[in-house]
């Protein structure tokens, strides 16, 4: 069973993307992909297979807890598409009543 | 052809010896660059006067009689995607159109610490998602052995960078195949290191487990001569290995492939595959058992598999990447009009900074990683991923090297492929089990097929870089024996 346009709106909202309805039309069909690669690898990816999440495995690495120089306030605000008194200015977060 | 067809090692050599300053051979790139990106597309943002500033800076230097590395002085490309300080680095995306990065790449820190001369930053499809350069939002690339054809991508810019002769070096990045494939379509040099031999700090990331950075060269010497200087430990990456660079230039001058075990990897041949692809493979393989390899065929029979795990994995870690685009702190913010609510600027920044493949890709992330799927899917392509290792691990206890063509088939025409994602998907069968695996793996130029380059893959295991290079040097001169000259001489828009 393929994915439907209200599948991809649904996602879409989970992604935080506006998609148009025309958008959600068009990309259901080509979401059939995903299925199908599940499909082919379900055939091999059997329950006694362990699961690989890395290339290399590296252990965890640990460092002194030591202040190292990061971006000044300047620096971090630099490329923000809005600030006000040294922080970064977003819209409203929580509704107002 | 003017100074700009030289090697970086030889044009490093002359600098050295007094013969050429960095100041002339910038001057020469940039007169590439003016001259051929109206039409091939390749630099998204460059900066003659600032380029020529860092060459000066490096010939006083060694005026001063400092001792300075090899590459000191060339000129380089540096693939969108790495964080520049003095270049906007946009991931060829609405979402950073403009944007400048407030630090530099540990990539470009060691490009600028070697005193190479960065001279602008390379088209790539948007955050390095395609084969083509085609989703860049700044338009395709295009390859310089047909104007008409895509460079491949998605590190297309620096491929044809370097194939145009515009920089004797690029750096790109490789997730899936994404500095070899468009090396192969080019008709150059193109190497993933080994996961963790290069740092991916100041890289945007896309799939955090597969991104590797990598050269782009026209000759085995000069990619390993920059595979040097971009690697090594770096504590700011997490997945960054601590151990000694291998001695790269060193393998690139071995004399013969005495004593190798070269695999052909048996699945990554027969349909789907251009006739001059297989051709051109088949007579590199009988040059490379001249020079003394023994050649088997092994059999990695999840390589086949590799494919639709990868668009398991990558699109689920893309997702979760690409979540940091939000509007909030830098980039691309839409309507922010005092009216809505931090959520719907998001869900309007995303409509709107994102392309058509990056939305794909994030709705099938979304759905891989959703409650529920997250085991069948993303679990299940994890699985495959385990086969894959277990089959590079076997292959590699008979054989010291395994190859394959890189890519199925040559350079495709603009357009041809965008309409079909999965018939684009194709075009890193064969480049995406090394990233699953994280092994070096490099391509390098095994002719042409109806005009067109073709490239032969070397994979070897993780920190064996060296024995691909060793491979590629001496593949190389048994071609340039045999053509009278490099590949490039056949270009004819040259």
């Amino acid at each position: 069973m393929g994915l439907t346009a209200d599948d991809v709106a649904r996602l879409g909202a989970l992604a935080r993307i506006q998609l148009s309805e025309q958008e959600c039309a068009e990309l259901a069909p080509e979401l059939d992909v995903i299925l199908e690669s599940v499909r082919r690898v379900s055939e091999v990816a059997g329950p006694d297979v362990p699961t690989a999440t890395h290339a290399i495995p590296v252990d965890n690495v640990f460092r002194d807890d030591v202040v190292t120089p990061g971006l000044t306030q300047a620096q971090a605000l630099a490329g923000a598409p809005d600030s006000e008194d040294g922080r970064f200015r977003v819209p409203q977060i929580l509704g107002e009543s | 052809m003017s100074i700009i067809t030289k090697s970086a090692a030889e044009l490093g050599r002359m600098m050295a010896a007094g013969e050429l300053t960095s100041e002339e051979l910038t001057r020469a790139s940039l007169e590439q660059i003016e001259k051929l990106n109206p039409t091939l597309n390749v630099f998204l943002a460059y900066d003659a006067e600032h380029a020529l500033a860092q060459a000066r800076a490096v010939d006083a230097r060694r005026a001063a009689g400092e001792e300075l590395g090899p590459l000191a002085g060339i000129p380089v490309g540096v693939k969108d995607n790495y964080c520049t300080t003095d270049f906007p680095t946009t991931c060829a995306s609405r979402m950073l159109e403009g944007w400048v990065p407030p630090y530099d790449a540990a990539v470009v820190e060691r490009l600028r610490a070697a005193g190479m001369v960065i001279v602008g930053k390379t088209n790539l499809d948007e955050f390095a998602m395609g084969s083509s350069t085609e989703t860049s939002a700044f338009g395709p690339s295009r390859n310089p052995w047909d104007a008409e054809r895509v460079p491949g991508g998605s590190g297309g810019g620096s491929a044809a960078a370097v194939a145009s002769f515009m920089v004797p070096l690029a750096v790109g990045s490789d997730t899936g195949g994404s500095i070899r494939q468009p090396g192969a379509v080019t008709g150059t040099v193109g190497v993933k290191a080994t996961y963790g031999g290069s740092s991916r700090y100041g890289l945007v990331a896309m799939a955090s487990s597969l991104d590797q950075p990598g050269p782009c060269a026209r000759t085995a010497e000069d990619a390993a001569l920059l595979q040097e200087i971009i690697s090594g430990y770096d504590p700011r990456d997490s997945a960054s290995l601590n151990q000694p660079v291998p001695d790269l230039v060193g393998a690139v001058q071995a004399a013969d492939l005495a004593g190798m075990k070269v695999g052909v990897v048996k699945e990554f041949a027969g349909d789907g595959y251009d006739q001059g692809v297989l051709d051109r493979f088949n007579e590199a393989v009988e040059l490379l058992r001249q020079a003394g390899a023994e050649i088997v065929e092994v059999s990695c029979p999840h390589f086949t598999y590799a494919l639709p795990a990868y668009y398991l994995i990558q699109p689920a870690e893309l997702s979760s990447n690409l979540a940091r685009f939000d509007g909030m702190r830098y980039g691309l913010r839409e309507g922010d009009d005092g009216t809505r609510g931090a959520e719907e600027v998001m869900n309007l920044t995303r409509e709107k900074g994102f392309g058509r493949e990056g939305k794909r890709r994030i709705i099938i992330g979304t759905y891989a990683l959703s409650a529920g799927y997250y085991d069948a899917y993303y679990g299940s392509a994890q699985k495959v991923r385990h086969l894959i290792q277990q089959d590079f691990e076997k292959a590699f206890e008979q054989v010291d090297v395994l190859i394959s063509p890189t890519t199925p088939s040559t350079a495709f025409k603009v357009g041809e492929r965008t309409a079909d994602p999965m018939s684009m998907y194709l075009a890193d069968l064969c480049t995406i089990p090394s990233n699953m695996a994280g092994n070096a793996s490099g391509s390098f130029p095994s002719g042409l097929a109806d005009g067109l380059p073709t490239g032969l893959q070397v994979m070897a295991p993780p920190m064996e870089d060296a024995r691909v290079y060793r491979v590629g040097g001496v593949l190389e001169r048994a071609l340039e024996a045999k053509w009278g000259g490099p590949l490039w001489r056949k270009m004819e828009a040259l």
